[in-house]
């Protein structure tokens, strides 16, 4: 398994165990158990509804399960008690764009729990801001409103406002969905970057090819857990099948795996690219 | 007599009456704090709450009176176990946040309709409570106002960073340690104590006006939250102010006199954001240099 070398410690990062998630009457996640090493860097896939989502919010302490243990960094994760140190970066979707928000004061709110009741952020604190988005290429972005960004920006302002609290488990919610590929490989770099110097990782997607490629874990959900390991051995047509209960095909194309859609419509003669490789 | 001496004469006459007095400092004080609180209520996208709440607060004024406690006590109990409701209904997505401010403030304002109907020989004047009546602000409202008015700038600046995280994205905040179920009981408790000594100045019925147009106004105008805090609270009082003004010479209904000054202003903001400032811009820009295109309309 092609792991970063900071996972070489084996005590685990997180760990379910049992874990039954349920929202009222509809059970969500299945008797999940789970453990990821500290320093690891995993994939959550699965299809919509498949509880991906709420696999994050479990860890987060924001849903409650209802059968099973749920432990962080060592610590059991309780009702109303998120753990510390967990970075969060949500689904760019949720986020209300037309908040009167700008870039330092999105960054800053992720200081809010060592800032503690003082009103106005500390020098240090606009230090640390200062020099978190120098290094993720927001720094002359700093007073701008968060609308006026491109998609990328925005995804590394959230990602910005996750790293200030010095976390050591980051998880981000479909941190590549609706960006271009040059923003997805940049936020992919970025995130092996804070792997290799020990930052655990754990994001959800649904672009299974981008996991293939960028990911050394992956975990398969669709309200249990199919399979969990690394790309090469999770990736076949049956435990994709049965993850996403529809027909998927996986090849090999110049060392890399990809994945594809059996069923999907094919284009038409004249829409073909030339010289399609196979 | 010039012009200026004119202004200074119709500014300053109305001060020599303490019944005015007290009106325009309570009309001061209460709409920069609707503007301040509003900012809140905008930004959750809960103006039906100021609204609803309103009505809701008059069920418990009605039984406040009725069983003899003490009007503040009543009523703020009353408007702040209402505000926790519809939150807390909200936020467990049991119902709609729509829903549940329609169902709870119109229940509650149709108990204090019901006492009313039941009590035939009830004399308690309650349209002032509907329809505000700013000329009538005692010392003991006056106080009630300023000490609401203290308290709430006092909480807003102590916890103004768990505020706006909670209005961003209240979800990711108790990720990050805010107690958001506090933070909801705060702001709660908050409203339902601005909107019993806000009741007097405009009325149960044009509340959610105070509460609504000044922070869109504010909004209108700045990208930035501390700024439309302070533009809101700016408004607000600037609004209050000349409404009680223009309600005194005009022989206007004081709390409508207020909120139609809001919307005048709201009416020139607009044209301004929309019109005048887009003109402003391109002019101030050198040539060659085009906007950036915004990625969501504006508010």
């Amino acid at each position: 398994m092609s792991q970063s070398p900071a996972a070489s410690t084996l005590q685990p990062i997180v760990s379910l165990h049992g874990v039954t998630v349920a929202y009222g009457r509809t059970t969500v996640l299945h008797d999940v158990s789970l453990t990821l090493p500290k320093g690891s860097f995993t994939g959550l896939v699965g299809p919509s509804g498949s509880g991906k989502t709420t696999l994050l919010r479990t860890l987060m302490g924001q849903v409650v399960p209802v059968r099973g243990q749920v432990r962080v960094n060592g610590t059991t994760v309780g009702s109303g008690s998120p753990p510390s140190r967990i970075g969060y970066v949500p689904q760019l979707e949720t986020v209300d764009w037309n908040f009167p928000v700008t870039v330092e004061q999105v960054v800053l709110m992720g200081r809010i729990r060592s800032m503690g009741w003082q009103p106005w952020p500390s020098v240090a604190d606009r230090a640390l801001m200062g020099a978190l988005l120098e290094r993720l290429g927001l720094a002359t972005l700093a007073r701008n409103h968060i609308r006026e960004l491109s998609g990328g920006q925005q995804q590394r302002v959230f990602l910005a406002r996750a790293l200030i609290s010095n976390p050591w488990l980051l998880l981000l919610d479909e941190p590549t969905s609706g960006v271009d590929v040059k923003t997805r490989n940049d936020v992919m770099a970025l995130l092996h970057e804070l792997n290799q110097q020990g930052m655990s990782i754990i994001l959800t997607t649904h672009d299974l090819n981008s996991i293939a490629a960028h990911l050394p874990q992956v975990v398969c959900i669709n309200g249990r857990v199919v399979a969990h390991g690394r790309p090469d051995d999770v990736f076949s047509p049956q435990i994709l099948s049965e993850t996403y209960r529809a027909p998927l095909e996986v090849i090999r194309h110049q060392g890399h795996l990809v994945v594809i859609e059996r069923d999907a419509p094919q284009p038409s003669p004249a829409q073909q690219p030339v010289g399609s490789s196979q | 007599m010039n012009l200026m001496e004119e202004l200074w004469r119709l500014l300053i006459e109305p001060l020599t009456f303490g019944f005015l007095q007290r009106a325009l400092l309570g009309a001061l004080l209460v709409g920069a704090m609707c503007g301040l609180v509003g900012v809140y209520v905008v930004l959750r996208r809960m103006s039906y709450i100021g609204h609803g709440l309103s009505y809701a607060i008059f069920g418990g004024a009605v039984v406040s009176t009725v069983l003899q406690i003490n009007f503040y006590l009543g009523a703020t109990a009353w408007g702040f176990l209402a505000a926790l409701l519809i939150i807390w209904t909200s936020r467990k997505r049991i119902v709609g946040a729509d829903a549940a401010i329609g169902i709870i403030t119109t229940a509650s304002f149709a108990i204090g309709v019901i006492v009313i109907s039941v009590l035939r020989d009830f004399r308690a004047d309650f349209d002032a409570a509907l329809f505000g009546n700013i000329l009538s602000i005692r010392e003991g409202d006056l106080i009630a106002i300023v000490a609401v008015a203290g308290v709430i700038a006092v909480l807003v600046f102590v916890a103004y960073k768990q505020l706006l995280f909670t209005a961003f994205d209240p979800e990711v905040a108790g990720i990050y340690g805010v107690r958001t179920g506090w933070i909801d009981a705060l702001f709660a408790l908050m409203l339902a104590a601005l909107i019993i000594v806000a009741m007097q100045v405009v009325g149960v019925t044009l509340i959610a006006a105070s509460l609504i147009t000044p922070p869109t106004i504010a909004r209108l105008l700045t990208n930035s939250f501390p700024r439309m805090m302070l533009i809101s609270t700016l408004v607000g009082a600037f609004g209050g102010v000349v409404g009680v003004y223009a309600s005194w010479y005009l022989d206007w209904a004081t709390g409508a006199t207020i909120v139609m000054t809001h919307a005048s202003l709201f009416v020139i903001a607009l044209v301004y954001s929309n019109l005048l400032r887009p003109r402003l811009l391109q002019r101030a820009r050198p040539t060659g240099e085009r906007p950036a295109p915004a990625k969501a309309p504006p508010p």
